[in-house]
């Protein structure tokens, strides 16, 4: 597997007034917490930046804060249609981990958890990384053995993993049944630790805020309607704000992806999906790890605020309808119930959709196209929260240095032509 | 939740559906004389519009047979159904087939059957 030396970058935050700190809080404490500083300026587009990135998620935000704390290039904008993680930043289930089985991805995964282990720190707010494990469990002597195999090629990579026995999942879990007479049964599972969970909001505000403080400009409410081309080259972009001269345009646009790529007249392999989430009334702490099952198909984890957060697999047909069809919060709360009964009691609160960028390989593409200047990071589906750190990481530097990295060059568009894809449908099995 | 009007059955649920995705891909005809990226746009390319969207659709759970449907990606409103084999007729439909990128590309060009020289 790839591994890259962890360049957290040294620019950010050097002047101290700007930072938060126990000694920020308690001066506004005593002003009533009327005077804090805004977190990033209210930018408004200037006529022509080095680069720009289309997309104020956490994938965009994150390339433009690397671009500037790594690479110093800091005459960036990064420019959003709605408000800053509006689009499937704000709306997934924050699931974060790296026990992937192919080695390209176990390098972008693993590359992203090292990172999110210093996150709060390198941005200066508390992005709540909480590492309480993700916990998948299997109902059958097939998917224990299927699991195990994983397990080892997970390990081989250095990236911790461990089998559970029903006993040891019994002990982590207090509320999960293990009698082996229920209709499915635990059979056991397998754990990464270090895995876990974030504050989806915080990253966007995080990074958005430590890129602000290198001078990136974030600029909400504009969409990019066009792309300007001479030749074969990037000359800029149309935003319902004016033309934004450019030579340098990467698009981090989730679902939007294959918008953008029309406006170029490039091919990509995506198709917009809605993925949805329910969330539960909250409750008091019963769960403090997340639960995953691939044959019951859905995944549980508590929030912070004690709702019960309940994901499952993306929906049927194309969409750019941010709701979803009903049909799949019933197959979750069905699934739910079957392995935690006692939430058939809970109320849920709300229900949501994200519109994901599925692959048909359910990799990421980080790549140049045939357009010199433009350069695309989607393809995450319904699983990149967890990728955010390095997703930004790798791309800032092919960004800045018009080639990918080993950790992304397995990730390019070629490899939809060469054949070499990265068929994690068939590896991990799982969603998110 | 989508209600869809079989041609063979009438109004149904969305749940006894199952959807196969955009319609009217046709396979290239002389596959040994493409390119990889050619051929790359036909097996794994997408057509990802945000409006009318023409897909196919099996009644997996009713009569197991196939049709086709032009459908608003964004509102979700059924504009036609229309039987396998043939081409839309609402101008809305008519117009998302024309529209989708396959039409100009290379390897749709070589996807009719070539025709025969005569000896
Ligand atoms: C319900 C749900 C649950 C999920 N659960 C998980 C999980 O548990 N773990 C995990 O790892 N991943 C999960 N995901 C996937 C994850 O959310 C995404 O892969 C990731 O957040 C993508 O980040 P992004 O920054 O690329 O995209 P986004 O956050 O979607 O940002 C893209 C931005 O581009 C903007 N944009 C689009 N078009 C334009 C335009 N023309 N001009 C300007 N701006 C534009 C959008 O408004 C949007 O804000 C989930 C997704 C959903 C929907
Ligand atoms: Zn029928």
């Amino acid at each position: 597997m790839a591994k890259l030396n962890i360049d957290r970058g040294t620019r950010a935050f050097t002047r101290k007034s700007k930072r938060y700190s126990i000694f920020s809080i308690a001066k506004n404490a005593a002003s009533y917490h009327q005077k804090w500083q805004q977190a990033w300026r209210h930018a408004e587009p200037k006529s022509t930046y080095d680069a720009v990135i289309i997309g104020g998620g956490g994938h965009g935000l994150a390339t433009a804060y690397y671009l500037a704390n790594i690479h110093g290039i800091t005459n960036i904008a990064v420019i959003e249609k709605g408000w800053l993680g509006g689009g499937n930043t704000g709306r997934n289930t924050t699931i974060i981990r790296s026990n992937y089985m192919w080695d390209e991805s176990a390098a972008i995964y693993e590359h992203a958890l090292k990172l999110w282990e210093g996150l709060s720190q390198d941005l200066n707010f508390n992005v709540m990384f909480s590492q309480r494990g993700v916990l998948t469990i299997s109902h059958s002597e097939h998917e224990l053995k299927g699991m195990s195999r994983r397990v080892h090629a997970i390990r081989l990579n250095g990236i911790d993993s461990d089998i559970l026995s029903p006993s040891e999942i019994k002990k982590l879990v207090p509320t999960i049944n293990i009698d082996p007479n229920i209709r499915y049964p635990v059979m056991g599972g397998f754990i990464q630790k270090r895995a876990g969970t974030a504050r989806h909001d915080a990253v966007a505000w995080g990074y958005a805020r430590a890129a602000d403080e290198l001078g990136v400009d974030i600029i909400q409410n504009c969409e990019v309607t066009g792309l300007r081309r001479n030749g074969n080259q990037i000359t800029g972009i149309q935003t319902t704000k004016g033309f934004v001269k450019t030579s340098k345009v990467g698009c981090v646009v989730a679902g939007h992806s294959s918008i953008i790529a029309d406006m170029a007249n490039i091919r990509l392999p995506i198709t917009s999906r809605p993925l949805q989430a329910i969330v539960s009334e909250p409750i008091k702490p019963i769960l403090d790890t997340v639960i995953m099952s691939n044959a019951v198909h859905m995944y549980i984890s508590q929030s912070d605020k004690g709702e019960m957060v309940l994901g499952a697999g993306v929906d049927k047909y194309n969409s750019y309808a941010q709701t979803g069809s009903w049909t799949i919060p019933e197959h979750m709360v069905a699934a739910a119930i079957d392995l935690f009964p006692f939430l058939s009691q809970l109320r849920m609160l709300r229900q949501w959709g994200g519109i994901v960028d599925t692959c048909p390989d359910a990799s990421p593409i980080i790549s140049k196209t045939d357009v010199k200047g433009l350069y695309f990071n989607c393809g995450w589906g319904t699983g990149g929260f967890k990728a955010t750190p390095g997703s930004g990481h790798v791309f800032a530097d092919l960004i800045a240095n018009d080639r990918p990295n080993p950790i992304a060059l397995p990730f390019g568009l070629k490899r939809f032509e060469t054949g070499y894809l990265i068929d994690e449908h068939g590896a991990a099995g799982v969603a998110h | 939740m989508l209600k869809i009007k079989c041609p063979f059955c009438g109004v149904r649920d969305e749940s006894e559906f199952s959807c196969g995705g955009e319609a009217h891909i046709a396979r290239p005809t002389t596959d040994l004389k493409l390119t990889d990226k050619i051929f790359s746009e036909y097996l794994f390319m997408k057509y990802n519009p945000k409006g009318v969207f023409l897909e196919r659709w099996c009644h997996t759970s009713g009569c197991r047979r196939w049709f086709n449907l032009a459908r608003d990606t964004v509102s979700h409103e059924i504009i036609e159904i229309y039987p396998m084999g043939v081409f839309p007729k609402t101008v809305k439909g008519k117009k998302a087939y024309q529209a989708n990128w396959r039409r100009k590309s290379k390897y749709e060009a070589v996807s009719k059957p070539a025709k025969r020289t005569k000896k």
